[in-house]
């Protein structure tokens, strides 16, 4: 590229002129991922309260105990998520302006300074794996849709249906709205195409990525929808867990 | 009638200070009218750029109130009565006088990026409307710059001797996606254009005059290309398998 200085001149001076509330946005996203990492990691150490009769807390979903692990069976899993949210690219813009302050909001200086290097450097570049979080989070994703179909069926064999139980499906709806209107996945299923007319597998790729992108344009809502719904789930399971509360049977 | 008080920058690169304006408002009215108003009554030597005050041109790119904002689409009756209206010229391009800016780096930029490459065959273009859909979206593409302006890479960290901004990330996206197109520009969008640079905070997208979703539609899924080309493994196997570009 060629060079351009942007000069610091007597018309831009100080951090911002924007006169709305431009503050209140990231606050409140650096409020409320904060809130959700300090649930979901005294959750995930406590190690107790996510399994009652039929239900198991998502945070705790795959079950995988093992001899020789002697933590909580949740950090065993939740690398999983938790990687494909932190490279999710609504998060990233939703961190990188609440907590990096690159920039905090449009046209609000944030930090400053030639160094920056974007995406381009350890651990940054790391975004780019991205895609194989995705693939994992899938995987993990059927397993959830698996946990809340046998959740309707009591530890005796009986069908019942509870409202933990709607609970949970309605998780798994809101978690496979975000997972499937992710980014990479629009990508690799139709987007990386120049060509959608091209031959009949494209014409279903298209189709498939019309989806997708119909998915996709709500994201950030598919986002936070199931980021607070699998706290709520697993909160509802540890409240039947510890006695406070029953899971609500209909019939 | 209802007065406003604009707040205009005059000056140079040497420098400047702002002037208050009173400007009747009337119905209908947009920062662009009360900028004339300013040049008709009070200061013919106010330099601004314009062209079409229909928001096709892209000439009147300025920052109302610190929104970098094209003038002729930004209704005064959105303004609170009373409120102090502030119009800067754009930051990230050196002034020139008043609110005009130079903004010859960016065609700079352009002339960089490799141009249209249809195969070289005499074969009839048949191109079904979805496989030009996507890139018609590109096209609307006026050249305000706002995008370039409001892009923190280029604006806090004047990274304009590496990245090549939102805009051009359109332009490039358009031809990457062209079904016809057959030239291949990721090595220059990633070591070139530094396309990683971006870490898609979505203010191109914000303040973009036609409503390209420039971060959602181009951006992301170059991103995604490049990372086809030099960050994932299996998709690199796939593609010698399978062939390149498709």
């Amino acid at each position: 590229m060629t060079t351009s200085p942007t000069v610091e001149n007597a018309a831009h001076s100080g951090r911002t002129a924007r006169t709305d509330n431009w503050w209140a946005s990231p606050l409140m996203v650096a409020l409320g991922f904060l809130a959700f990492i300090i649930y979901a990691t005294y959750r995930a150490f406590e190690n107790n309260y996510y399994e009652v009769n039929q239900y198991l807390s998502p945070f705790y979903s795959p079950k995988l105990i093992f001899d020789w692990w002697h933590f909580s069976p949740a950090l065993l899993i939740l690398w999983v998520p938790a990687g494909f949210r932190a490279t999710c690219y609504y998060y990233r813009k939703a961190y990188y302006r609440a907590y990096f302050l690159t920039p905090p909001a449009c046209g609000v200086v944030g930090t400053q300074g030639s160094s920056y290097c974007g995406e381009t450097k350890f651990p940054w570049v790391l975004q780019n794996l991205h895609r194989y979080f995705f693939y994992a989070a899938a995987i993990v994703l059927l397993i959830l849709w698996y946990d809340a179909i046998i959740s309707f069926k009591t530890p005796d064999g009986h069908f019942s249906v509870s409202l933990l139980s709607l609970v949970m499906v309605l998780n798994c709806v809101l978690l496979s709205g975000y997972t499937f209107g992710c980014h990479a996945y629009r990508h690799l299923c139709g987007g990386a195409l120049n060509c959608f007319s091209s031959n009949e597998q494209a014409k279903t790729r298209f189709k498939v990525w019309q989806f997708v992108t119909r998915l996709n344009e709500h994201h950030m809502g598919w986002a936070w929808a199931s980021l607070f719904s699998v706290g709520f789930t697993d909160f509802f399971v540890s409240q039947v867990a510890r006695g406070n509360m029953g899971p609500i049977p209909f019939f | 009638m209802r007065k406003a008080t604009l707040k205009v920058f005059r000056g140079d690169k040497n420098g400047g200070d702002y002037t208050k304006y009173e400007v009747p408002v009337e119905e209908g009215m947009v920062v662009l009218d009360a900028i004339h108003y300013i040049q008709a009554k009070d200061a013919p030597d106010l330099a601004v750029r314009w062209n079409c005050k229909a928001a096709k041109c892209g000439s009147c790119s300025a920052e109302v109130n610190g929104k970098p904002s094209l003038m002729c689409k930004t209704r005064m009756d959105r303004f609170e009565d009373g409120e102090e209206i502030q119009v800067q010229p754009v930051k990230t391009f050196p002034i020139i006088k008043d609110l005009v800016t130079d903004v010859s780096w960016n065609y700079e930029v352009n002339k960089k990026i490799k141009g249209f490459s249809p195969p070289q065959d005499d074969n009839e273009w048949i191109i079904y409307q979805e496989d030009i859909d996507r890139v018609q979206e590109f096209r609307k593409c006026i050249e305000c710059f706002l995008c370039q302006d409001v892009c923190h890479v280029l604006r806090d960290h004047d990274r304009k001797d590496a990245f090549m901004g939102p805009r051009f990330l359109v332009r490039t996206a358009g031809l990457e996606m062209h079904p016809k197109d057959t030239a291949n520009r990721m090595k220059y969008l990633k070591d070139e254009g530094h396309i990683g640079f971006c870490n898609i905070t979505k203010c191109c997208s914000e303040v973009c005059p036609e409503d390209i979703h420039i971060t959602d539609n181009a951006i992301i899924p170059l991103k995604e290309r490049v990372v086809d080309e030099f960050y994932d493994p299996v998709a690199k196997i796939f593609k010698s398998i399978f062939g390149g570009k498709k």
